[in-house]
Protein backbone atom coordinates (compact mmCIF):
# COMPACT_ATOMS: atom_id res chain seq x y z
CA UNK A 1 0.00 0.00 0.00
CA UNK A 2 1.35 3.26 -1.54
CA UNK A 3 0.29 6.54 0.01
CA UNK A 4 0.47 9.98 -1.30
CA UNK A 5 2.62 12.67 0.00
CA UNK A 6 -0.92 14.40 0.88
CA UNK A 7 -1.29 11.24 3.52
CA UNK A 8 1.97 11.36 4.98
CA UNK A 9 1.65 15.40 5.41
CA UNK A 10 -1.82 14.22 7.15
CA UNK A 11 0.20 11.75 9.09
CA UNK A 12 2.82 13.94 10.16
CA UNK A 13 0.19 16.86 11.49
CA UNK A 14 -1.05 14.13 13.34
CA UNK A 15 1.69 12.91 15.42
CA UNK A 16 2.97 16.30 16.00
CA UNK A 17 -0.17 17.38 17.02
CA UNK A 18 -0.86 14.92 19.48
CA UNK A 19 2.82 15.33 20.74
CA UNK A 20 1.83 19.36 21.34
CA UNK A 21 -1.03 18.38 23.48
CA UNK A 22 0.29 15.92 25.01
CA UNK A 23 3.30 18.66 26.17
CA UNK A 24 0.48 20.69 27.40
CA UNK A 25 -1.13 18.14 29.35
CA UNK A 26 2.31 17.86 30.84
CA UNK A 27 3.71 21.40 31.65
CA UNK A 28 0.12 23.79 31.83
CA UNK A 29 -0.15 22.69 35.44
CA UNK A 30 3.77 23.95 35.90
CA UNK A 31 3.09 27.21 34.15
CA UNK A 32 -0.42 28.00 36.34
CA UNK A 33 1.74 27.50 39.12
CA UNK A 34 4.35 29.83 38.23
CA UNK A 35 1.71 32.03 37.07
CA UNK A 36 -0.85 32.02 39.93
CA UNK A 37 2.29 32.72 42.42
CA UNK A 38 3.41 35.90 40.97
CA UNK A 39 -0.65 36.97 41.43
CA UNK A 40 -1.32 39.31 44.31
CA UNK A 41 -3.56 37.95 46.91
CA UNK A 42 -7.10 36.44 46.39
CA UNK A 43 -6.53 37.18 42.60
CA UNK A 44 -6.69 33.62 41.90
CA UNK A 45 -9.79 33.05 42.96
CA UNK A 46 -12.17 34.64 40.87
CA UNK A 47 -14.33 33.58 38.16
CA UNK A 48 -13.38 32.59 35.15
CA UNK A 49 -9.79 31.34 36.53
CA UNK A 50 -7.08 34.27 35.57
CA UNK A 51 -4.30 32.47 33.22
CA UNK A 52 -1.70 35.64 33.86
CA UNK A 53 -1.64 37.87 36.89
CA UNK A 54 -3.19 41.72 35.93
CA UNK A 55 -0.15 42.95 37.70
CA UNK A 56 2.96 40.67 38.76
CA UNK A 57 3.64 41.11 41.89
CA UNK A 58 6.48 38.95 44.49
CA UNK A 59 3.78 39.46 47.21
CA UNK A 60 3.61 35.69 47.72
CA UNK A 61 7.01 35.07 47.60
CA UNK A 62 7.54 37.99 49.91
CA UNK A 63 4.77 36.61 52.26
CA UNK A 64 6.85 32.79 52.22
CA UNK A 65 9.40 33.57 52.98
CA UNK A 66 9.14 36.42 55.77
CA UNK A 67 6.51 35.35 57.40
CA UNK A 68 6.55 31.31 56.70
CA UNK A 69 10.07 31.03 56.93
CA UNK A 70 10.86 30.05 53.44
CA UNK A 71 14.57 29.92 53.87
CA UNK A 72 14.86 27.30 56.48
CA UNK A 73 13.16 25.00 55.26
CA UNK A 74 14.53 25.57 51.54
CA UNK A 75 17.97 25.36 53.22
CA UNK A 76 17.30 22.14 55.31
CA UNK A 77 16.25 20.76 52.06
CA UNK A 78 19.50 21.93 50.38
CA UNK A 79 21.72 20.37 53.15
CA UNK A 80 19.78 17.10 53.55
CA UNK A 81 19.76 16.34 49.67
CA UNK A 82 23.52 17.36 49.26
CA UNK A 83 24.95 15.18 52.50
CA UNK A 84 22.59 12.25 51.53
CA UNK A 85 24.15 12.54 48.03
CA UNK A 86 27.52 12.38 49.29
CA UNK A 87 26.80 9.64 51.75
CA UNK A 88 25.67 7.78 48.80
CA UNK A 89 28.42 8.01 46.52
CA UNK A 90 30.85 7.22 49.70
CA UNK A 91 29.17 3.92 50.50
CA UNK A 92 27.55 2.23 47.20
CA UNK A 93 30.35 3.08 44.75
CA UNK A 94 32.74 0.99 46.60
CA UNK A 95 30.23 -1.44 47.32
CA UNK A 96 29.26 -1.59 43.40
CA UNK A 97 33.03 -1.94 42.44
CA UNK A 98 33.49 -4.91 44.68
CA UNK A 99 30.41 -6.62 43.27
CA UNK A 100 31.69 -6.05 40.00
CA UNK A 101 35.82 -6.22 40.12
CA UNK A 102 36.94 -7.99 43.09
CA UNK A 103 36.53 -11.57 44.14
CA UNK A 104 35.85 -12.57 47.64
CA UNK A 105 33.93 -15.68 49.25
CA UNK A 106 29.74 -15.33 49.64
CA UNK A 107 30.00 -12.14 46.98
CA UNK A 108 27.48 -13.82 44.73
CA UNK A 109 25.44 -15.41 47.42
CA UNK A 110 25.19 -11.53 49.11
CA UNK A 111 24.84 -9.99 45.79
CA UNK A 112 21.67 -12.13 45.19
CA UNK A 113 20.35 -11.85 48.68
CA UNK A 114 20.18 -7.96 48.05
CA UNK A 115 18.48 -8.27 44.71
CA UNK A 116 16.03 -10.30 46.69
CA UNK A 117 15.41 -7.26 48.86
CA UNK A 118 14.45 -5.23 46.39
CA UNK A 119 10.73 -6.29 46.80
CA UNK A 120 10.91 -5.31 50.36
CA UNK A 121 8.71 -1.56 50.29
CA UNK A 122 11.15 0.68 52.02
CA UNK A 123 7.98 1.33 54.54
CA UNK A 124 7.63 -1.99 56.02
CA UNK A 125 10.99 -1.09 57.85
CA UNK A 126 10.21 2.02 58.75
CA UNK A 127 8.43 1.39 62.53
CA UNK A 128 10.54 -0.58 63.95
CA UNK A 129 13.50 2.19 62.22
CA UNK A 130 11.55 5.07 63.85
CA UNK A 131 11.71 3.19 67.27
CA UNK A 132 15.31 2.50 66.87
CA UNK A 133 16.38 5.78 65.47
CA UNK A 134 14.24 7.18 68.70
CA UNK A 135 16.70 5.03 71.03
CA UNK A 136 19.59 6.58 69.56
CA UNK A 137 18.63 9.91 69.73
CA UNK A 138 18.34 10.34 66.03
CA UNK A 139 14.64 10.86 65.65
CA UNK A 140 13.86 14.79 64.91
CA UNK A 141 17.32 14.98 63.84
CA UNK A 142 18.73 14.86 60.50
CA UNK A 143 20.63 11.82 61.49
CA UNK A 144 17.48 10.18 60.96
CA UNK A 145 16.51 11.52 57.83
CA UNK A 146 20.55 10.75 56.32
CA UNK A 147 20.88 6.84 57.44
CA UNK A 148 18.22 4.93 55.95
CA UNK A 149 19.24 7.07 52.72
CA UNK A 150 23.46 6.32 52.91
CA UNK A 151 23.21 3.03 51.45
CA UNK A 152 20.94 1.29 49.11
CA UNK A 153 20.61 -1.51 47.20
CA UNK A 154 19.52 0.39 43.83
CA UNK A 155 22.97 2.63 44.38
CA UNK A 156 25.01 -0.52 44.68
CA UNK A 157 23.48 -2.43 41.35
CA UNK A 158 23.67 0.76 39.59
CA UNK A 159 27.38 1.07 40.25
CA UNK A 160 28.03 -2.51 39.52
CA UNK A 161 26.50 -3.02 36.51
CA UNK A 162 28.59 0.51 35.12
CA UNK A 163 31.79 -0.90 37.15
CA UNK A 164 31.31 -4.54 34.82
CA UNK A 165 32.71 -2.62 31.86
CA UNK A 166 36.49 -1.53 33.61
CA UNK A 167 38.78 -4.40 31.75
CA UNK A 168 40.30 -6.84 34.24
CA UNK A 169 43.69 -6.28 32.40
CA UNK A 170 44.06 -2.97 33.78
CA UNK A 171 43.40 -3.67 37.09
CA UNK A 172 45.81 -6.72 37.18
CA UNK A 173 48.61 -4.91 35.55
CA UNK A 174 48.19 -1.60 38.03
CA UNK A 175 48.05 -5.12 40.79
CA UNK A 176 51.55 -6.63 38.76
CA UNK A 177 53.28 -3.11 39.72
CA UNK A 178 52.62 -3.43 42.84
CA UNK A 179 50.02 -0.92 43.27
CA UNK A 180 47.17 -2.10 46.41
CA UNK A 181 43.76 -1.81 46.28
CA UNK A 182 42.93 1.46 47.62
CA UNK A 183 45.32 3.17 45.50
CA UNK A 184 44.09 1.49 42.46
CA UNK A 185 40.48 1.98 43.23
CA UNK A 186 41.46 5.86 44.09
CA UNK A 187 43.38 5.98 40.52
CA UNK A 188 42.14 3.94 38.22
CA UNK A 189 38.53 3.45 39.26
CA UNK A 190 36.67 6.41 40.62
CA UNK A 191 38.08 8.30 37.19
CA UNK A 192 36.62 5.40 35.50
CA UNK A 193 33.32 5.77 37.37
CA UNK A 194 32.65 9.14 36.76
CA UNK A 195 29.54 9.14 34.91
CA UNK A 196 27.57 6.39 36.28
CA UNK A 197 28.67 8.32 39.99
CA UNK A 198 26.96 11.54 38.31
CA UNK A 199 24.21 9.46 37.90
CA UNK A 200 23.74 8.19 41.18
CA UNK A 201 24.67 11.65 42.72
CA UNK A 202 21.46 13.05 40.52
CA UNK A 203 19.01 9.84 41.56
CA UNK A 204 19.86 10.72 45.38
CA UNK A 205 19.67 14.07 45.33
CA UNK A 206 16.37 14.26 43.57
CA UNK A 207 14.89 11.57 45.47
CA UNK A 208 16.08 13.10 48.81
CA UNK A 209 14.86 16.55 48.00
CA UNK A 210 11.53 15.32 46.94
CA UNK A 211 10.65 12.77 49.56
CA UNK A 212 7.90 13.06 52.21
CA UNK A 213 6.86 10.41 53.88
CA UNK A 214 9.79 9.79 56.05
CA UNK A 215 11.34 13.34 56.89
CA UNK A 216 7.43 13.39 57.78
CA UNK A 217 7.10 10.86 60.18
CA UNK A 218 11.40 11.49 61.44
CA UNK A 219 11.03 15.13 61.73
CA UNK A 220 8.39 16.29 64.15
CA UNK A 221 9.94 19.93 65.15
CA UNK A 222 8.92 22.63 62.53
CA UNK A 223 11.89 24.43 62.39
CA UNK A 224 13.98 21.04 60.73
CA UNK A 225 10.95 20.72 58.22
CA UNK A 226 12.01 19.74 54.82
CA UNK A 227 10.68 21.87 51.73
CA UNK A 228 7.43 18.85 51.12
CA UNK A 229 6.78 18.70 55.08
CA UNK A 230 6.55 22.11 55.21
CA UNK A 231 4.61 22.69 52.34
CA UNK A 232 2.08 19.86 53.23
CA UNK A 233 1.79 21.49 56.29
CA UNK A 234 1.19 25.54 55.20
CA UNK A 235 -1.18 23.61 52.84
CA UNK A 236 -3.31 22.39 55.58
CA UNK A 237 -3.72 25.74 57.19
CA UNK A 238 -3.92 27.61 54.21
CA UNK A 239 -6.04 26.58 51.94
CA UNK A 240 -7.13 29.51 50.38
CA UNK A 241 -4.09 30.90 49.65
CA UNK A 242 -3.56 29.86 45.92
CA UNK A 243 -0.94 32.21 45.39
CA UNK A 244 1.26 31.61 48.53
CA UNK A 245 0.71 27.90 48.13
CA UNK A 246 1.65 28.04 44.65
CA UNK A 247 4.69 30.72 45.18
CA UNK A 248 5.82 27.71 47.82
CA UNK A 249 5.21 24.75 44.95
CA UNK A 250 7.62 26.77 42.42
CA UNK A 251 10.36 27.37 45.32
CA UNK A 252 10.14 23.35 45.53
CA UNK A 253 10.08 22.24 41.93
CA UNK A 254 11.87 24.65 40.27
CA UNK A 255 15.54 23.46 41.76
CA UNK A 256 14.84 20.35 41.05
CA UNK A 257 13.12 20.56 37.04
CA UNK A 258 16.34 22.85 36.41
CA UNK A 259 18.65 20.11 37.81
CA UNK A 260 16.97 17.59 35.71
CA UNK A 261 17.04 19.38 32.77
CA UNK A 262 20.76 20.58 33.24
CA UNK A 263 21.75 16.62 34.21
CA UNK A 264 18.88 14.62 32.28
CA UNK A 265 21.91 12.63 30.50
CA UNK A 266 23.09 11.10 33.47
CA UNK A 267 19.69 10.67 35.10
CA UNK A 268 17.83 8.94 32.14
CA UNK A 269 21.03 6.50 32.03
CA UNK A 270 20.05 5.96 35.92
CA UNK A 271 16.63 5.33 34.96
CA UNK A 272 17.10 3.08 32.20
CA UNK A 273 20.04 1.10 34.00
CA UNK A 274 17.59 0.14 37.03
CA UNK A 275 15.06 -1.06 34.56
CA UNK A 276 15.40 -2.29 30.68
CA UNK A 277 18.93 -3.85 31.18
CA UNK A 278 17.69 -5.14 34.90
CA UNK B 1 46.28 -6.36 51.02
CA UNK B 2 44.50 -9.38 49.45
CA UNK B 3 41.67 -9.65 47.13
CA UNK B 4 39.30 -11.20 49.35
CA UNK B 5 40.29 -9.03 52.34
CA UNK B 6 39.78 -5.81 50.36
CA UNK B 7 36.13 -7.03 48.58
CA UNK B 8 34.86 -7.29 52.34
CA UNK B 9 36.30 -4.24 53.16
CA UNK B 10 35.09 -2.36 49.99
CA UNK B 11 31.41 -4.04 50.70
CA UNK B 12 31.17 -3.86 54.58
CA UNK B 13 30.39 -0.25 55.09
CA UNK B 14 27.34 -0.38 52.46
CA UNK B 15 26.33 -3.42 53.78
CA UNK B 16 26.41 -2.55 57.82
CA UNK B 17 24.13 0.36 56.76
CA UNK B 18 21.76 -1.90 54.64
CA UNK B 19 21.90 -4.41 57.46
CA UNK B 20 21.27 -2.36 60.57
CA UNK B 21 18.78 0.45 58.99
CA UNK B 22 16.81 -1.81 56.55
CA UNK B 23 17.38 -5.33 56.94
CA UNK B 24 17.21 -5.62 60.87
CA UNK B 25 14.11 -3.26 60.80
CA UNK B 26 12.10 -5.28 58.00
CA UNK B 27 12.81 -8.07 59.87
CA UNK B 28 11.40 -6.71 63.21
CA UNK B 29 8.38 -5.60 61.19
CA UNK B 30 6.76 -8.96 61.48
CA UNK B 31 8.00 -9.43 65.41
CA UNK B 32 6.69 -5.75 66.31
CA UNK B 33 2.96 -6.81 64.54
CA UNK B 34 2.86 -9.76 66.42
CA UNK B 35 2.82 -7.31 69.87
CA UNK B 36 0.40 -5.11 71.21
CA UNK B 37 3.25 -2.21 70.96
CA UNK B 38 1.58 1.07 71.69
CA UNK B 39 1.76 4.43 73.67
CA UNK B 40 2.26 2.40 77.13
CA UNK B 41 4.84 0.34 75.41
CA UNK B 42 6.80 3.57 73.77
CA UNK B 43 6.58 4.75 77.49
CA UNK B 44 7.65 1.82 78.93
CA UNK B 45 8.74 -1.08 77.43
CA UNK B 46 7.54 -3.47 80.32
CA UNK B 47 3.92 -3.10 78.73
CA UNK B 48 5.08 -4.46 75.70
CA UNK B 49 2.81 -8.21 75.55
CA UNK B 50 2.74 -10.84 72.45
CA UNK B 51 -0.33 -11.07 70.90
CA UNK B 52 0.12 -13.60 68.26
CA UNK B 53 -2.31 -12.82 65.46
CA UNK B 54 -4.80 -10.38 67.09
CA UNK B 55 -2.96 -7.78 65.78
CA UNK B 56 -4.06 -9.20 61.87
CA UNK B 57 -7.73 -10.53 62.96
CA UNK B 58 -8.33 -6.95 64.21
CA UNK B 59 -7.69 -5.69 60.91
CA UNK B 60 -9.90 -8.17 59.24
CA UNK B 61 -12.51 -7.54 61.25
CA UNK B 62 -12.08 -3.12 60.97
CA UNK B 63 -14.09 -1.58 58.53
CA UNK B 64 -11.73 1.41 57.58
CA UNK B 65 -8.70 -1.22 56.45
CA UNK B 66 -10.98 -3.27 53.99
CA UNK B 67 -11.98 0.21 52.94
CA UNK B 68 -8.46 1.58 52.78
CA UNK B 69 -7.87 -1.87 50.99
CA UNK B 70 -10.76 -1.72 48.50
CA UNK B 71 -9.57 2.09 47.94
CA UNK B 72 -5.82 1.12 47.02
CA UNK B 73 -7.01 -1.69 44.72
CA UNK B 74 -9.26 0.42 43.01
CA UNK B 75 -6.29 3.26 42.23
CA UNK B 76 -4.30 -0.33 41.38
CA UNK B 77 -6.70 -1.71 39.28
CA UNK B 78 -7.84 1.63 37.26
CA UNK B 79 -4.42 3.30 37.89
CA UNK B 80 -2.07 1.32 36.54
CA UNK B 81 -3.21 0.08 32.99
CA UNK B 82 -3.67 4.09 32.35
CA UNK B 83 -0.57 5.15 33.72
CA UNK B 84 0.88 2.63 31.17
CA UNK B 85 -1.72 3.16 28.41
CA UNK B 86 -0.69 7.11 28.49
CA UNK B 87 2.98 6.04 28.69
CA UNK B 88 2.76 3.69 25.63
CA UNK B 89 0.82 5.83 23.47
CA UNK B 90 3.49 8.96 24.27
CA UNK B 91 6.51 6.69 23.44
CA UNK B 92 4.64 5.06 19.87
CA UNK B 93 4.30 8.98 19.65
CA UNK B 94 7.83 9.95 20.43
CA UNK B 95 8.96 7.22 18.68
CA UNK B 96 7.23 7.89 15.05
CA UNK B 97 9.11 8.89 12.06
CA UNK B 98 6.88 11.50 11.61
CA UNK B 99 8.16 13.15 15.22
CA UNK B 100 9.79 16.60 15.07
CA UNK B 101 11.98 18.25 18.37
CA UNK B 102 12.21 14.88 19.94
CA UNK B 103 14.36 16.68 22.56
CA UNK B 104 12.20 18.75 23.31
CA UNK B 105 8.96 16.73 23.99
CA UNK B 106 10.92 13.70 25.47
CA UNK B 107 11.62 16.52 27.93
CA UNK B 108 8.70 18.10 28.31
CA UNK B 109 6.66 14.74 28.90
CA UNK B 110 9.21 13.44 31.52
CA UNK B 111 9.23 16.75 33.48
CA UNK B 112 5.99 15.77 35.64
CA UNK B 113 8.27 12.64 36.80
CA UNK B 114 11.02 15.01 38.64
CA UNK B 115 8.55 17.27 40.25
CA UNK B 116 8.24 16.55 43.99
CA UNK B 117 5.12 15.00 44.57
CA UNK B 118 3.90 16.94 47.53
CA UNK B 119 4.11 20.03 45.64
CA UNK B 120 2.21 19.08 42.24
CA UNK B 121 -0.39 17.60 44.52
CA UNK B 122 -1.01 21.16 45.88
CA UNK B 123 -1.26 22.32 42.43
CA UNK B 124 -3.78 20.23 41.37
CA UNK B 125 -5.96 20.69 44.71
CA UNK B 126 -6.87 24.08 42.48
CA UNK B 127 -6.51 22.80 39.57
CA UNK B 128 -9.24 20.66 40.59
CA UNK B 129 -11.27 22.92 42.68
CA UNK B 130 -14.82 23.20 42.16
CA UNK B 131 -15.36 27.06 41.08
CA UNK B 132 -12.26 28.33 40.29
CA UNK B 133 -10.18 25.58 38.66
CA UNK B 134 -9.52 25.19 35.17
CA UNK B 135 -10.60 21.58 35.12
CA UNK B 136 -14.11 22.46 36.07
CA UNK B 137 -13.82 25.52 33.88
CA UNK B 138 -12.63 23.82 30.78
CA UNK B 139 -15.06 21.25 30.93
CA UNK B 140 -17.99 24.19 31.64
CA UNK B 141 -16.74 25.43 28.29
CA UNK B 142 -17.95 21.67 26.88
CA UNK B 143 -21.10 22.31 28.59
CA UNK B 144 -20.31 20.06 31.42
CA UNK B 145 -21.78 20.95 35.11
CA UNK B 146 -19.08 21.72 37.39
CA UNK B 147 -17.91 18.46 39.47
CA UNK B 148 -16.86 18.65 43.06
CA UNK B 149 -13.56 16.60 42.54
CA UNK B 150 -12.27 15.79 45.35
CA UNK B 151 -15.08 16.65 47.80
CA UNK B 152 -17.47 14.10 46.15
CA UNK B 153 -16.47 10.51 47.48
CA UNK B 154 -17.70 9.35 43.32
CA UNK B 155 -14.76 11.54 41.86
CA UNK B 156 -12.17 11.64 44.63
CA UNK B 157 -10.20 8.84 43.51
CA UNK B 158 -10.96 9.00 39.76
CA UNK B 159 -9.44 12.58 40.25
CA UNK B 160 -6.34 11.13 42.37
CA UNK B 161 -6.02 8.71 39.52
CA UNK B 162 -5.89 11.12 37.00
CA UNK B 163 -3.44 13.42 38.70
CA UNK B 164 -1.16 9.80 39.12
CA UNK B 165 -1.15 9.16 35.37
CA UNK B 166 -0.10 13.14 34.54
CA UNK B 167 2.83 12.86 37.67
CA UNK B 168 3.96 9.04 36.23
CA UNK B 169 3.48 8.15 32.66
CA UNK B 170 6.75 9.80 31.89
CA UNK B 171 8.65 7.32 33.68
CA UNK B 172 7.61 4.33 32.04
CA UNK B 173 7.34 6.20 28.64
CA UNK B 174 11.35 6.94 28.58
CA UNK B 175 11.51 2.75 29.12
CA UNK B 176 8.37 1.98 26.62
CA UNK B 177 11.18 4.06 24.10
CA UNK B 178 14.33 2.45 25.17
CA UNK B 179 12.36 -1.12 23.98
CA UNK B 180 11.03 0.36 21.32
CA UNK B 181 14.54 1.01 19.79
CA UNK B 182 15.26 -2.60 20.52
CA UNK B 183 12.99 -4.15 17.89
CA UNK B 184 14.54 -4.56 14.79
CA UNK B 185 13.49 -2.40 11.90
CA UNK B 186 13.42 -5.60 9.73
CA UNK B 187 10.37 -6.85 11.02
CA UNK B 188 8.26 -4.23 10.53
CA UNK B 189 9.29 -3.20 6.99
CA UNK B 190 8.41 -7.36 6.58
CA UNK B 191 5.04 -5.96 8.16
CA UNK B 192 5.00 -3.41 5.58
CA UNK B 193 5.80 -5.33 2.47
CA UNK B 194 2.75 -7.65 3.32
CA UNK B 195 0.52 -4.74 3.60
CA UNK B 196 -0.17 -4.99 7.10
CA UNK B 197 -1.81 -1.68 8.52
CA UNK B 198 -0.06 0.48 11.42
CA UNK B 199 -2.79 -0.80 13.47
CA UNK B 200 -1.78 -4.44 12.22
CA UNK B 201 2.00 -3.95 12.44
CA UNK B 202 1.28 -2.58 16.17
CA UNK B 203 -0.79 -5.57 17.08
CA UNK B 204 1.88 -8.33 15.75
CA UNK B 205 5.38 -6.59 15.51
CA UNK B 206 5.34 -3.87 18.57
CA UNK B 207 3.71 -5.30 20.96
CA UNK B 208 4.65 -8.70 21.08
CA UNK B 209 8.19 -6.82 20.91
CA UNK B 210 7.79 -5.04 23.83
CA UNK B 211 6.03 -7.81 25.95
CA UNK B 212 9.08 -8.24 28.24
CA UNK B 213 9.29 -4.46 28.80
CA UNK B 214 5.28 -4.43 29.14
CA UNK B 215 5.70 -6.80 32.47
CA UNK B 216 8.39 -5.10 33.98
CA UNK B 217 6.84 -1.63 33.92
CA UNK B 218 3.52 -3.50 34.82
CA UNK B 219 5.47 -5.06 37.76
CA UNK B 220 6.98 -2.09 38.81
CA UNK B 221 3.96 0.39 38.76
CA UNK B 222 1.52 -2.29 40.58
CA UNK B 223 4.38 -2.18 43.50
CA UNK B 224 4.78 1.24 43.32
CA UNK B 225 0.96 2.89 43.22
CA UNK B 226 0.24 -0.09 46.14
CA UNK B 227 2.16 2.63 48.04
CA UNK B 228 0.05 5.12 47.44
CA UNK B 229 0.24 7.98 50.26
CA UNK B 230 1.22 11.32 49.32
CA UNK B 231 -1.46 12.08 47.13
CA UNK B 232 -4.75 11.76 49.49
CA UNK B 233 -2.13 12.93 52.57
CA UNK B 234 -2.42 16.27 50.93
CA UNK B 235 -4.72 16.18 48.43
CA UNK B 236 -7.78 15.26 50.45
CA UNK B 237 -7.06 13.94 53.80
CA UNK B 238 -8.45 10.37 53.00
CA UNK B 239 -11.74 12.20 52.76
CA UNK B 240 -14.12 12.45 51.51
CA UNK B 241 -15.75 9.69 53.81
CA UNK B 242 -12.47 7.73 53.96
CA UNK B 243 -12.84 7.15 50.23
CA UNK B 244 -8.99 7.56 49.48
CA UNK B 245 -7.67 6.25 52.60
CA UNK B 246 -5.51 4.45 51.60
CA UNK B 247 -3.26 1.26 53.49
CA UNK B 248 -0.16 3.51 53.79
CA UNK B 249 -2.44 6.51 54.65
CA UNK B 250 -4.12 4.20 57.12
CA UNK B 251 -0.68 2.49 58.49
CA UNK B 252 0.29 6.20 59.04
CA UNK B 253 -2.16 7.23 61.16
CA UNK B 254 -2.42 4.29 63.15
CA UNK B 255 1.11 4.11 63.50
CA UNK B 256 2.25 8.01 63.78
CA UNK B 257 -1.07 9.16 65.27
CA UNK B 258 -2.56 6.72 67.34
CA UNK B 259 0.74 5.27 68.13
CA UNK B 260 -0.85 1.70 67.51
CA UNK B 261 2.64 0.45 65.88
CA UNK B 262 1.63 -2.92 66.91
CA UNK B 263 -1.78 -2.62 64.32
CA UNK B 264 0.41 -0.45 61.77
CA UNK B 265 3.26 -3.09 61.00
CA UNK B 266 0.59 -5.76 60.68
CA UNK B 267 -0.52 -3.43 57.98
CA UNK B 268 2.78 -2.93 56.68
CA UNK B 269 3.83 -6.45 56.45
CA UNK B 270 0.59 -7.23 54.91
CA UNK B 271 0.93 -4.96 51.98
CA UNK B 272 4.67 -6.41 51.54
CA UNK B 273 3.10 -9.60 51.10
CA UNK B 274 0.65 -8.01 48.34
CA UNK B 275 3.61 -6.87 46.42
CA UNK B 276 5.46 -9.96 46.61
CA UNK B 277 2.32 -12.36 45.67
CA UNK B 278 2.13 -9.90 42.71
CA UNK B 279 5.29 -10.11 41.51
CA UNK B 280 5.26 -13.55 42.17
CA UNK B 281 2.32 -13.72 39.94
CA UNK B 282 3.20 -11.82 37.01
CA UNK B 283 6.82 -13.44 37.05
CA UNK B 284 4.79 -16.94 37.09
CA UNK B 285 2.39 -15.50 33.91
CA UNK B 286 5.93 -14.29 32.16
CA UNK B 287 7.32 -17.79 32.62
CA UNK B 288 4.53 -19.72 31.20
CA UNK B 289 4.24 -17.35 28.35
CA UNK B 290 7.97 -18.38 27.41
CA UNK B 291 8.98 -13.99 27.80
CA UNK B 292 11.58 -15.03 30.46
Amino acid sequence: MKRGPTAQLANALLVNGLLVAAAAFALLPLAWMVSVSFMRPGEADSFPPPLIPSAPTLAAYRSLFAQHGMGRYFANSLFLASAATALSLTFNVAAGYAFAKLRFAGRDRVFQLLLVALVIPGQVAMIPLFLMLQKIGLVNNFGGVLVPAAAGVFGIFLVRQYALSIPDELLEAARVDGAGEVRIFRSIVLPALLPIMATLATFTFLATWNDFMWPLIVLSDERLYTLPVALASLSREHVQDAELMMAGAVVTVVPVLALFVVLQRYYIQGLLAGSVKG
Amino acid sequence: MKGGQAGWLFVAPALSVIGLFFAVPALAALALSLTDFDIYALADIRNLRFVGFRNYAELLANPLFWQALGNTLYFVVVGVPLSIAASLGAALLLESRLARFKGFFRTALFAPVVTTLVAVAVIWRYLLHTHYGLLNYALGALGVAPVDWLGDPRWAMPAIIFFAVWKNFGYNMLIFVAGLQTIPEDLYEAARMDGASALRRFWHVTLPGLAPVVLLVSLLTVAGYLQLFAEPYVMTQGGPQQSTVSLLYFMFEQGFKWWNLGTASAVAFLLFVMILAVTLVQLAVARRRGML
